[in-house]
């Protein structure tokens, strides 16, 4: 399953309510939760740990909006518009935690 | 003008991904024209507001992050970030637009113990 997340984890639950309870699978941070995908945040380690779990993907258009494109986590995957539908083709069924 | 009020914007939203961050700029630049003391804070996700680098064109929407840097000609000078925000999300003063009064939580409470009109974005 995708997971689709769009708010900043360090003021809205929805990364941690999608950590805690889905097993595995793929998350993508898109618009507000794309901060959660940067370096040096009180988030990086939770994040870093998910990745044992889920493949975390974070839209770049985003990030870029954002002024962070240059401090992505390393192994959290950069995808555009094209991967973000290539993301939702290519997983089973996806949940939007709006 | 005789009646000056101290204004206290507090933003702490993120850019972008709501429309807060820019109706309070709008705000903030009207009630400069009426030459009032205003001071502009950033706390918890509001701090990203300042992030230099913004690049909008991806996600088609304005870059108002350019805005900040013409508020000195709006004599808006008092723009303040709580230290533990920035702490938190890995930012630096290095990172912003523009000149900033770092302050502590407690020292922020303090400023705010003093305005006679806060508004929250």
């Amino acid at each position: 399953m995708l997971h689709i997340i769009n708010k900043s984890a360090l003021s809205n639950g929805s990364f941690d309510s999608c950590l805690r309870t889905a097993e595995s699978g793929e998350i993508l941070l898109i618009e507000d939760a794309v901060y959660a995908a940067t370096k040096g945040s009180a988030l990086e380690s939770k994040v870093r740990e998910a990745m044992s779990r889920f493949k975390i993907n974070v839209l770049m258009p985003d990030l870029e909006a954002r002024g962070l494109a240059d401090r992505v986590i390393d192994g959290v995957s950069p995808v555009d518009y094209g991967g973000f539908v290539d993301l939702v083709a290519g997983n089973k069924n996806c949940q939007s935690w709006l | 003008m005789s009646d000056v009020k101290k204004f206290m914007f507090v933003n702490r939203k993120a850019p972008h991904g709501t429309i807060y961050a820019l109706e309070s700029l709008e705000v903030v630049l009207i009630t400069a024209a009426f030459d009032q003391d205003v001071s502009l804070v950033f706390l918890d996700d509001g701090v990203y507001q300042l992030k230099k680098a913004q690049q909008t064109k991806g996600i088609e929407t304005k870059n108002f992050s350019t805005t900040y840097r013409a508020l000195d000609g709006y004599d808006i000078e008092k723009l303040y970030v709580e230290k533990e925000s920035m702490d938190a999300r890995g930012l630096t003063e290095d990172d912003l637009l523009v000149d900033v009064t770092v302050l502590t939580s407690k020292e922020m409470g303090a400023l705010m113990g003093q305005q006679d009109v806060v508004l929250s974005f």
